[in-house]
């Protein structure tokens, strides 16, 4: 089957889709978009199911060919787009014509862009989904990042469809998320936190974090002033997503979409999803602060986000 | 994200108090507390002896006596009945030693009603006497060339090899959590007198098949990675094979004994071994910064 040909893989290009859920039972984490909001919007963009196949492009340095003629959008991180050399726009649907070269150039604000495709890539998932876990060699083309010289099959649309039946869409601007080296973290108390002094959570939240140097799609690990707490740890207990840990040196880590399903190291809270989201596309050095929030308040907040998402009207360009 | 662009209306410390009781108790020997934004965690204990474990959550008290087969039973009874009752608004469940962590998807329900409907599920819920699991035998290869750490634990316990390893193979263990990694499952409890710390320092590399101690806890690595665990012996059975149905062999509650073979058994059995392997293992791992430069992004 035709799609798109790895001319250069860049940094690290992977294969994701919503994620992979219900197979905890074997170990397997979730995958899926690190920036979850970019990710959607990409296939929005495109007329996709919101779950459809992307590929996430971290940093940059991806360049494709196309073998078929197709509609796809690019959302994300700012990175350079090109299409055969000429600048195209982030945060829209266009055509790209069989043998187009789509190079994506390094970005210097955020990390992450997603390349949805109209109609969606054709992958063959693992346990359910086809989002690519390194760590596990589970998802993707054989469990690993895009190397040279894959082949990412579509499931073609357009050959059935007139050209002047294609409809095109921007995303208005006052949509487009901003990239900043500064996240505000909404944190819900929880775990191990009643094991942490009152003293030690007010300074927690009144204190500012870097992203250290080791940051990855499992978890952000962030310098700054150590948390302390009394406990050497804890018996072995399941980590979801954006949970707080606190290892022995005190410096916090934010469990993102690839971390271990299982852990044992004592966890002061959990940040809100789209925070997580906004902390994915931070990169060493960028600063973070935590701020407290109620469940329910947390709550609230994420139909807020998925009303939004579903109530912006995308601005038809063609 | 920048200030001027915050999505989210102030939330002031007046509203979220750092010392707010989150937790509430479904009955003597469960509880139930906030673990994320779609995420609630039960918490076992055992009520005659509340010494093991804090009943406000997981914390442990006296390491070597945490781990208990009575609060993973009792687990597991509580993830059948969840499986049974709650499948269209639960997403996932991680059971572990003495916990089960629930995440829920926040379009179908939210956590007050899946509060209350845990409680009214889980309030009758006591720990049945202790089920039997199936038994799965596990071939073992102990040598010292599948097991580099033996000595090492021979010498700590102050016995000989070939004690450790009838030790380790007289037991039958639990398969008390599945984690960490794929088919990574964690076994106990082992025999007091060869439990072993976890290395200082992690290995950057040990091999696939590895069976291997940390404590009273021992495990078979489903593939090569990095880890910390005590080396003893390898397993050719495969602990995690996508294409094989089941994908593992045990299951969370299963018994485990490891049965010795011979070499010549375990190259038969499909085993290998990488002859670098020790040589391999002996290595320091690399500091950090350069590790992390390697993996930065994946």
């Amino acid at each position: 089957m035709l799609g798109f040909v790895v001319k250069n893989a860049g940094v690290l290009s992977l294969i994701q889709d919503a994620g992979r859920y219900g197979a905890f039972n074997l170990g397997l984490t979730n995958g899926g978009p690190a920036d979850a909001l970019a990710f959607s919007w990409a296939n929005k963009l495109c007329g996709n199911e919101l779950n459809s196949i992307a590929i996430e492009i971290s940093l940059g340095g991806l360049t494709l060919i196309a073998q078929i003629d197709c509609v796809i959008a690019v959302t994300g991180a700012p990175m350079p787009l090109t299409i055969n050399g000429h600048k195209i726009p982030l945060w829209r649907s266009f055509m790209v014509q069989a043998g187009d070269e789509i190079h994506f150039g390094f970005t210097s604000t955020g990390v992450r862009s997603y390349l949805a495709v109209q109609g969606g890539f054709d992958i063959t998932p693992t346990f359910g989904s086809t989002a690519t876990v390194c760590r596990e060699s589970i998802g993707g083309i054989n469990g690993n990042k895009l190397t040279e010289n894959d082949i990412l099959p579509c499931k073609s649309v357009l050959q059935h469809k007139l050209k002047q039946d294609i409809k095109l869409w921007l995303l208005p601007e006052a949509e487009q998320p901003v990239y900043s080296a500064e996240v505000v973290l909404h944190t819900i108390l929880s775990y191990q936190h009643q094991q942490f002094s009152t003293v030690e959570k007010r300074l927690f939240f009144n204190s500012e974090y870097q992203v250290s140097k080791l940051w990855d799609r499992m978890g952000y690990r962030l310098d700054g002033r150590a948390v302390n707490t009394d406990i050497d740890g804890i018996l072995s207990e399941g980590i979801c997503y954006g949970a707080v840990q606190i290892p022995a040196d005190g410096q916090p880590i934010v469990l993102l979409n690839d971390r271990q399903t299982i852990g044992g190291y004592p966890k002061i809270g959990a940040v809100i999803s789209q925070d997580c989201a906004r902390l994915a596309q931070c990169r060493e050095g960028d600063k973070v602060r935590f701020e407290p929030i109620s469940l329910s308040k947390a709550d609230n907040l994420f139909h807020l986000h998925i009303n939004r998402f579903r109530r912006v009207k995308l601005i038809e360009c063609s | 994200m920048a200030t001027d662009s915050k999505p989210i209306d102030d939330v002031s410390f007046a509203e979220v108090s750092c010392d707010d009781q989150t937790i509430i108790k479904i009955n003597n020997n469960i509880s139930l507390d906030i673990a994320g934004e779609n995420a609630l965690i039960l918490y076992f204990t055992n009520s005659s002896s509340s010494t093991v474990t804090d009943l406000k959550s997981n914390i442990i008290k006296e390491k070597s006596v945490a781990i208990s087969p009575a609060i993973n039973a009792h687990v597991q009874q509580a993830v059948t009945i969840i499986r049974q009752h709650l499948a269209t608004s639960v997403i996932d469940l991680i059971p572990s030693y003495g916990s089960i962590l629930v995440v829920f998807d926040l379009l179908t329900i939210d956590h007050h009603s899946l509060r209350k409907q845990l409680k009214q599920l889980l309030i009758n819920c006591e720990a049945v006497n202790n089920k039997q699991g199936r038994l799965v035998e596990l071939p073992a290869y102990y040598s010292a060339e599948s097991g580099i750490d033996l000595p090492r634990i021979a010498k700590h316990a102050n016995l000989t090899v070939e004690q450790v390893i009838q030790l380790h193979q007289a037991q039958e263990y639990r398969v008390y959590a599945i984690g960490f990694a794929p088919g990574f499952a964690y076994l106990g409890e082992v025999d007091e007198r060869i439990a072993m710390p976890r290395l200082a320092t992690p290995r950057l590399k040990v091999p696939k098949g590895a069976i291997a101690i940390a404590d009273q806890q021992t495990a078979v690595y489903p593939a090569q990675s990095p880890g910390g665990w005590n080396i003893i012996g390898l397993c050719p059975t495969d602990m995690f094979n996508a294409e094989a149905n089941p994908t593992m062999p045990v299951e969370v509650g299963d018994r485990v004994k490891f049965v010795a073979i011979s070499k010549q058994e375990f190259l038969k059995l499909g085993g290998q071994l990488d002859a670098n392997s020790a040589e391999d293992l002996n290595k320091t791992p690399e500091p950090i910064e350069k590790q992390s430069k390697a993996k930065q992004v994946c």
